[in-house]
């Protein structure tokens, strides 16, 4: 992965001098809260309902062993001795303390980490595929732009107040895992006809309040105008975005109002003046970058392990976990494995400091060294050989890691909601955690398959639920918790936003509610459907009748 | 003590000088804001008033000394203004959702005017940024580029990197301490203003 230079570590020790004194400012009573907290925001840090949150910078999802161990060292030192992994591939600590903040940043600076505009209303960390650079699938490794683009959108002097949060993903595959419609600037990288590397840019995508999967604005753009084409973007915003409404703010709305013929012929206009501007990228650039990115020595293996092979067919336990966390690799004989960081009845993403360690000792054993954070809230060793996938699984299993639940019900996508964000409407790890006590039992779970259940707070959808197979939404009624619950929603290249099936529950009655819309699935499914096929085919009509249907038992009772 | 901080491009150097310009602002506005269904009328898409003819006509110019009046004021008095302008007595400020194109429009040559300046209302509008940036870039203009209104410490490195020249630091703050953030990074990575090569073109970083 990415190494720091000298110019790197220079600009994050810099940014530690600068957020001290800002620190030292505040607690002087020099700065206004109003005037701390933009600051403070670019820096990571919120003012939660509790204690304030700090969000660390874990670009594009990855981190070193070294990394990671710091980050449970400081999740020990500084907060309660954990910390949770969110859905743009960050850390949060939930109980920091501000005072404490600069030292936590000096600490991160150490091992080439930071919590730069990681909130606050400017271009945050850019996001991409957890598998980049070892997936078959893939035609172009995006993380080596992934970096170019971090260092370009670092401090950037024109956007550093925009007029809302800003977010970039990057792609690399047909089948898009980084969700790039559903970002302000999504970014497919391809081989055009001619063999160059090229990109489609989508624009406009985001979830939130008013959800909305991006347009394409270029089919084609040469890479080396990433940047420069990105400024344009950028700068239209900038200049015409909202700035009177905080929920109309976001570029989606802008283009969305001048429709995305007119936002595109802006954006072009302002573009024909920075083509080739310097910021262009330069080859050179690009290759030393490169080299940063998928160099290991991996060793020449046979596809098959014939003692992996053994094992998978006398232990069941362990098939079951191969079966749905690990991943097939583009090197023969390495697979990808995912840490669950989902057991039933914990918050999605948590991890302790204990459990970060023993995930550096493992990157460290078994995967050069070096680990990824999913938008998914797991962790990923991306590079294991089959023959020592067992041994993983054991130490994984003995820390709690190896729920073998990737891709199923239980592996809920969740904000940190109620318990502590001051945005919330209504708490969501505890929901998340009543539906996983309900559905542990893993035959069941295997047998229900693929599904994806994402849960977020409020509004601003930071669980995504709008493009959950199911999705829940925390609102507020006459002051209390309620959920909203739609289907149908879906990431990837065929995308969709999920569809509202009626008023909204109750914390109580939630496990059911998920309950029943299995069951009309189970009841309903062709033997090749996934949940999400069958609501797309049989539309929403089924599972809202079953999830509303009169229970007369119930009634007779309060009758 | 002045709170002009003033960024002299040759040397590289910033110092607190004293203010030779004179900000001439508009009287307030009669118009309540109109609001239908719920939508301001008055407002663009971004939210601002736009200057009444009352205003324009209310606004009082002193009648001597370097000036700077908004760009409303201008277009509307540019007969009456055109002798101070030939003396390089007149510059012209602007709101950040005014357009460049307005203020272009009035000139042959931008470069006349001695003085532009830019008012932000509240920190948080970042407009201000792109705003110089294409004052520079795309107009080319090379007089001293000014911020006034909410300006903190804290926009200044930005600022400077988007072109602005001089920076009226808010009255409850110390120009003084404000000096230093006009260099709090040494090393930027992307290209702007100020310096236009990003760090790939500036260092060999292999
Ligand atoms: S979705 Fe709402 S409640 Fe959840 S983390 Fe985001 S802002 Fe907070």
């Amino acid at each position: 992965m990415y190494k720091y230079d000298a110019i790197d570590q220079k600009i994050v020790d810099e940014r530690v001098t600068q957020y001290r004194d800002q620190t030292r400012r505040y607690l002087a009573g020099e700065l206004s809260e109003d005037e701390f907290r933009p600051l403070r925001l670019q820096n990571g840090l919120y003012i939660q309902r509790h204690a304030p949150m700090l969000r660390i910078a874990v670009p594009y999802g990855m981190l070193s062993s070294k990394q990671l161990r710091k980050l449970g060292d400081i999740a020990k030192k500084y907060d309660k001795d954990y910390g949770h992994f969110s859905t743009r591939q960050n850390l949060q600590l939930n109980w920091p303390k501000l005072e404490d903040t600069p030292d936590i940043l000096a600490e991160l600076a150490t091992v080439e980490m930071h919590a730069i505009q990681t909130s606050g209303n400017c271009i945050r960390n850019i996001t991409t595929d957890q598998f980049a650079g070892i997936a078959p699938d893939e035609i172009i490794d995006p993380r080596a732009m992934a970096e170019i683009m971090r260092q370009w959108s670092t401090f950037h002097p024109e956007f550093a107040l925009l007029p809302r949060k800003f977010k970039i993903a990057v792609s690399g595959t047909k089948d898009d895992r980084a969700v790039v419609q559903a970002h302000d600037i999504g970014m497919e990288f391809y081989k055009d006809a001619a063999g160059k590397l090229a990109i489609k840019v989508w624009v406009g995508g985001g979830l939130g309040r008013t959800p909305i999967l991006g347009s394409v604005i270029r089919e084609h753009l040469e890479w080396q105008h990433a940047l420069t084409y990105c400024e344009a973007i950028i700068r239209v915003y900038n200049l015409h975005g909202r700035r009177d409404n905080i929920y109309k703010a976001r570029i989606k709305i802008l283009v969305k109002a001048l429709g995305i013929e007119e936002f595109k012929r802006q954006v072009e206009a302002e573009w024909a003046h920075l083509k080739d501007a310097p910021n262009t990228i330069t080859e050179a650039e690009l290759a030393r970058v490169s080299t940063y990115f998928g160099v290991f020595d991996y060793a020449k293996l046979p596809a098959y392990d014939a003692s992996f092979d053994a094992t998978v067919a006398s232990n069941p336990a362990f098939a079951a976990w191969v079966k749905r966390c690990t991943h097939a690799h583009k090197i023969p004989g390495y697979r990808a494995v995912t840490l669950s960081l989902k057991p039933h009845g914990k918050a999605p993403g948590d991890a302790t400091s204990a459990q970060m360690h023993t995930v550096a000792d493992l990157a460290e054993a078994y995967s050069f060294g070096e680990l990824r954070v999913s938008h998914e809230q797991n962790l990923i060793l991306a590079d294991v050989k089959l023959s020592d996938l067992f041994a993983v699984w054991e130490k994984a299993r003995a820390n709690g890691l190896a729920t073998p639940n990737i891709g199923l019900l239980t592996d809920i996508i969740c904000c940190p909601g109620g318990d502590f964000c001051s945005l919330a409407n209504a708490k969501s790890i505890p929901i998340a955690e009543a539906i996983q006590m309900q559905f542990d039992n893993l035959d069941y779970l295997h047998d229900i398959g693929d599904i994806e259940l994402n849960i977020s707070g409020c509004m601003n959808a930071c669980g995504h639920h709008h493009v959950g197979h199911i999705g829940i939404l925390g609102v507020d009624k006459d002051g209390s918790e309620w959920y909203q619950v739609s289907i149908g929603g879906k990431q990837g290249n065929d995308a969709s936003i999920g569809a509202v099936i009626g008023p909204s529950f109750s914390a109580e009655e939630m496990p059911q509610v998920v309950q029943k819309l299995i069951d009309v699935y189970v009841k309903e499914r062709t033997p090749e459907e996934r949940f999400i096929d069958t609501v797309r085919r049989l539309g929403i009509a089924p599972f809202k009748a079953h999830v509303y249907a009169r229970d007369p038992a119930k009634e007779s009772a309060t009758a | 003590m002045s709170n002009l901080i003033k960024f002299d491009i040759e040397n590289k150097k910033a110092s607190v000088v004293e203010n030779e310009w004179q900000c001439v602002e508009l009287p307030p506005s009669e118009v309540a804001e109109r609001v239908q269904a719920g939508k301001v009328v008055l407002f663009k898409l971004t939210g601002e008033n736009t200057v009444t003819e009352a205003q324009i006509a209310n606004t009082v110019i002193p009648a001597t000394g370097k000036v700077i009046v908004p760009l409303s004021v201008y277009a509307a008095k540019k007969d009456a203004l055109a002798e101070r302008m030939d003396a390089s007595a007149l510059g012209i400020w602007l709101d950040t959702h005014e357009t460049l194109e307005s203020l272009i429009a009035q000139f042959d040559d931008i470069n006349r005017l001695p003085i532009i300046a830019i008012h932000v209302a509240r920190f948080a509008d970042g407009r201000i940024f792109s705003l110089g940036t294409l004052l520079r870039t795309r107009y080319g203009y090379k007089n001293e580029l000014r911020a006034f209104g909410d300006v903190l410490r804290d926009q200044l490195f930005f600022l400077k990197r988007s072109g602005f020249t001089s920076f009226l630091i808010r009255a409850d703050r110390s120009a003084d301490e404000a000096l230093a953030s006009l260099n709090d990074f040494s090393a930027p990575y992307q290209g702007a203003v100020d310096e236009p090569k990003p760090v790939f073109q500036r260092y060999n970083r292999a």
